[in-house]
């Protein structure tokens, strides 16, 4: 019955097109007398050129109003601030640069659209010759030069901040492992160092592969959910089991891909608690948010939780690959650290 | 010479000589142009099935169990399926659509008409072009039909989840597939291109000097240049992949558990891949642009009835990004855990890009201004690309920042932009180029109303669906995620998914009013004369209905550039090239 509708209304709607042709053929057959086209008939009439002058005026119209609009509306659903260091470099970064483009964009868009419409073809009207203007070449290619470069220059050094840290202390060595589909992590222990790890090692309750012959790893613990101390550095050392993964981690600014056969790593220091980012206005106004909804589809309350996620396509789950994060004060995580098991009590 | 001397040999034209294995470039053009849009069909019906997941996930639509059969289970896609899907339609729309479509169809209709030259300096490697490129097409459909599904790692196809059939079922007979399908697209892509550096270097008239040449012309030839130097090291690349996959080499696998068992492989780099991808791939976004930006040009100051602004300028900057596309490939893989010196680099050349785009732009506004605008359908096609490239350039600086890069890589933040940059902009530059020049390809003219319904309708649409999308990203939305719904800090971004996906049903739907169009016009349009737009450039001086040598008598001679639109001293606003400069008039060293 559905088939049998859609056959009808797409037919019909075919038929009425035809009909709409039919109908503009009709009357330029009798506007026209002469048989042959002349050239220059594919030009809109003044009239037309009027009509979509203003559409693509109301159209430039349209598209500034939505932007603002659309910042007022979904800005609510953006990231609050970062919770780690060089995150809130990053957001400060974001968003000068987030400024320069909206005004480029604020000033082009409407240029675009307004000359459409000014400039409309018109009876008698002849356009002005203008081949080119060096001076004004100079001026839009020296403006974005000089403004690119400053952008350019405050990516690099901050770029270089985050990729080559310095930390006051030494940082909280923690493997990132990645798998079809899920996440371990795997705390470096007292000695603050991993034991070496192969997949060829992978066996029995040793789902990581350390190497159980190297020292290093025998205080290593590995771990479903991941505690770390809030204002400690930490440094990431991520390693994948089978395919490329990539550890986001969206409230810390912080994603690096998980590629096989190799280590990649990146340091950072969160500097809120998960209960401060819970206390956070942003925050709690964008779990209101989300728990009205889910009351309405009928769905446990969520509290807020940083999640690291899977980033780079990996197969079928890859959209449910997650692992939970706490972040909390030195001496709770020391104690929740007393109460996990190293890799040489699991053997 | 040798193209003048064949064209006055006459013999009968069978069905066959003329419609399938046509060596006239002008059915070439048009093969490339319907083969394009079959697919293209496809690739958006494939975007509207994964927009219906995403917008409603735990929603049955009975019409998934029509298109997928076993990948969908009483209306509800199945997780493979979803990521085959995204695939497919990446490969589909950036290779098949919008390179061998837009450039396959516009440089061959165009690069021997807009130069003066009889055909493509070999017509025999063109129709190469066009059956390899028909062959692939054909393989990538048949992929779809598969049983364990067509390749499903994303249209970047990363090793190992491409090399591996333990690692996802689209890894098996689908991915083998894909990679023969471009093989015999790469062959096709280099065919034509090389027919086209070579036709524009040697076939051009008498006068017609590089400097008169309109800016399609530089434009589609130096995207040659760019597919000639790229597109074989994406032909490696394979080659590489094809040898893990099948021979048991390990060029870019090691240490692999996967399924519960330990692969023999060891010592090679999924990041090698990388490198080796992105070094096609990013010049592939120019391969794909540029020809949209070269239509533009010509349509915008056509219409515009005033010369392009700035027309060495214009050169200078496709030259200048052509060149730059070529050193900024590590922007894909900042996070990949490469020397973080060499993101130092690549975003310093990235940023750069950003130069000879702004040149671009504002050459378009200037254009524009103080214009006697006409605006055709292929007009409004053509500002709306501006309006696009603007905003998708936009917020590529940010994507290109490294230290910004980090948190909005692989969101849906990078799907708006290359949407908006690649995707419309290109598409808005071959739905102008169709608009402008069917007249020329079917001798009758589009049906002018129903090109403004469906410019406003996709132009809305467009937005609608892209716009949104940056705030997906910026909320911290991974792409290529079959849902959300496990995750709970997303549950608000729902209303946005919806929005998206209905403003893509419409996208899609006025694409039907574009197609009726074509094809009703291409039999029942009213005829079109000689010169329909009162434009410049050569190709409007051929006669209406197709001849095999496009000039019935001589080529004829060129005598200024193609922008001489509302030139003081002329009786009509525009002059056609072939008009000897007269007297009265400036010369304007061109």
């Amino acid at each position: 019955m559905t088939t049998l509708l859609t056959v009808i209304v797409v037919v019909l709607a075919v038929v009425a097109l035809v009909q709409i042709v039919r109908i503009f053929e009709i009357a330029n057959v009798l506007n026209k007398k002469d048989e042959e086209p002349k050239d220059g008939v594919g030009q809109p009439s003044y009239k037309e050129n009027d009509i979509f002058g203003k559409v693509m005026l109301f159209l430039g119209v349209a598209l500034v109003v939505f932007s603002i609009w659309s910042a007022f509306k979904w800005g609510a659903y953006i990231l609050p601030q970062s919770a780690s260091e060089h995150g809130v470099e990053t957001d400060r970064l974001l968003w000068i640069t987030m400024a320069v483009i909206g005004l480029v964009y604020l000033i082009t868009q409407p240029l675009l659209f307004w000359f459409a419409y000014k400039f409309r073809g018109t009876k008698g009207k002849k356009a002005s010759y203008m081949e080119h203007n060096n001076k004004l070449e100079l001026l839009w290619t020296g403006v974005p030069t000089i403004v690119l470069a400053i952008i350019i220059t405050y990516g690099i050094i901050t770029w270089g901040n985050i990729m080559n840290p310095e930390f006051d202390e030494e940082p909280i060595v923690v493997e990132l492992y990645a798998k079809q589909f899920g996440w371990t992590a795997r705390l470096a222990g007292e000695d603050n160092v991993l034991g070496n790890a192969n997949v060829r090692f992978i066996g029995g309750t040793n789902s990581l592969g350390i190497d159980e012959n190297d020292f290093n790893g025998l205080d290593d613990i590995v771990v479903n959910e991941l505690h770390l101390p809030v204002g400690k550095p930490v440094l990431f050392k991520m390693r994948s089991q089978d395919v490329i993964h990539s550890a986001y981690i969206p409230h810390f600014r912080l994603q690096m891909n998980c590629v096989p056969g190799e280590v990649t790593q990146f340091a950072f220091t969160p500097r809120k608690t998960t209960e401060e980012m819970r206390r956070d206005p942003k925050v709690i106004r964008q779990i209101n948010q989300i728990n009205n909804i889910r009351e309405n589809i009928g769905e446990d309350p969520y509290d807020f939780d940083y999640v690291l996620l899977c980033n780079k396509i990996c197969g079928a789950a890859h959209y449910n690959m997650q692992l939970k994060i706490v972040v909390e004060t030195e001496e709770e995580y020391k104690q929740w650290l007393k109460e996990q098991t190293t890799f040489a009590e699991s053997l | 010479m040798a193209a003048e001397t064949h064209s006055h040999d006459h013999h009968e034209e069978t069905f066959i000589t003329k419609y399938i294995f046509s060596q006239d470039h002008k059915m070439i053009g048009k093969q490339f142009l319907i083969t394009g849009m079959i697919m293209g069909i496809i690739g958006v019906m494939m975007s509207i099935l994964f927009r219906l997941q995403l917008a409603w996930p735990d929603k049955s639509f009975p019409i998934l169990d029509t298109f997928l059969g076993k990948w969908s289970d009483n209306g509800v896609m199945d997780p493979n399926i979803y990521l085959a899907l995204v695939t497919i339609h990446g490969t589909i729309m950036v290779f098949f659509v919008l390179t061998a479509g837009l450039s396959g169809t516009f440089s061959n209709l165009l690069i021997p008409l807009q130069i003066g030259a009889r055909d493509m300096a070999s017509g025999f490697i063109n129709m190469l072009s066009y059956w390899f490129f028909f062959a692939s097409s054909l393989i990538m459909v048949l992929s779809l039909f598969v049983p364990d599904g067509p390749a499903a790692a994303g249209w970047t196809i990363y090793p190992p989840l491409s090399a591996l059939p333990q690692a996802m079922p689209g890894s098996g007979m689908g991915m083998t597939l894909w990679l023969i399908s471009m093989t015999l697209f790469i062959a096709s892509s280099l065919l034509g291109a090389l027919n086209y550096i070579v036709t524009v270097l040697n076939l051009r008239t008498k006068g017609m000097s590089m400097t008169r040449l309109p800016l399609t012309i530089w434009a589609f030839f130096v995207t040659a240049i760019l597919g000639v130097l790229s597109f074989p090291v994406l032909f490696s690349a394979s080659l590489l992949l094809l040898f893990d996959r099948s021979f048991g080499t390990s060029f870019y696998l090691s240490d692999i558990m996967v399924g519960g068992e330990v692969l023999g492989y060891t010592g090679g780099s999924p990041i090698l891949f990388e490198h080796l991808f992105w070094f096609l791939g990013h010049p592939e976004v120019y391969i794909i642009l540029l020809p949209a930006l070269g239509i533009t040009s010509e349509v915008i100051a056509t219409n515009s009835r005033k010369p392009i602004f700035g027309y060495r300028a214009m050169v200078g900057s496709i030259l200048m990004i052509a060149f730059l596309s070529f050193i900024v490939w590590g922007h894909h893989m900042f996070v990949t855990g490469m020397n973080p010196f060499l993101g130092t680099v690549f975003t310093f050349t990235t940023l750069l890009i950003a130069i000879p785009s702004a040149v671009k732009a504002f050459n378009y506004l200037t254009t524009l201004w103080k214009g006697n605008l006409q605006l055709t359908p292929a007009m409004l096609f053509s500002i709306g690309l501006v309006s696009t490239f603007i905003t998708g350039g936009l917020t590529g600086i940010i994507l290109g920042d490294s230290a910004l890069d980090i948190n909005v890589h692989d969101t849906y933040f990078v799907v708006a932009h290359f949407h908006i940059v690649m995707g419309l902009s290109a598409i808005f530059g071959l739905f102008a180029g169709v608009y402008h020049w069917f007249p020329k390809m079917f001798g009758r003219m589009l049906s002018r109303p129903l090109g403004y319904v469906h410019f406003v309708m996709t132009f809305i649409a467009a937005y609608g669906v892209f716009y949104p999308m940056h705030f997906l990203g910026l909320a911290g939305l991974p792409r290529r995620y079959y849902t959300n719904t496990s995750l709970p800090m997303f549950d608000n971004l729902a209303d946005i998914n919806v929005i998206i996906s209905v403003f893509a049903i419409i996208g899609g739907l006025a694409q039907l009013v574009f197609i009726f169009n074509f094809f009703y016009s291409a039999f029942r349009g009213p005829r079109a004369p000689q010169n329909p737009w009162r434009s410049n450039t050569l190709e409007w001086t051929t006669p209406v209905e197709h001849i095999h040598g496009n000039w019935p008598g001589e080529i004829p001679e060129v005598h200024r550039w193609a922008y001489d639109y509302s030139k003081p001293g002329a009786d009509e606003d525009y002059v056609p090239q072939i008009v000897p400069i007269s007297e009265k008039e400036e010369a304007t060293g061109h």
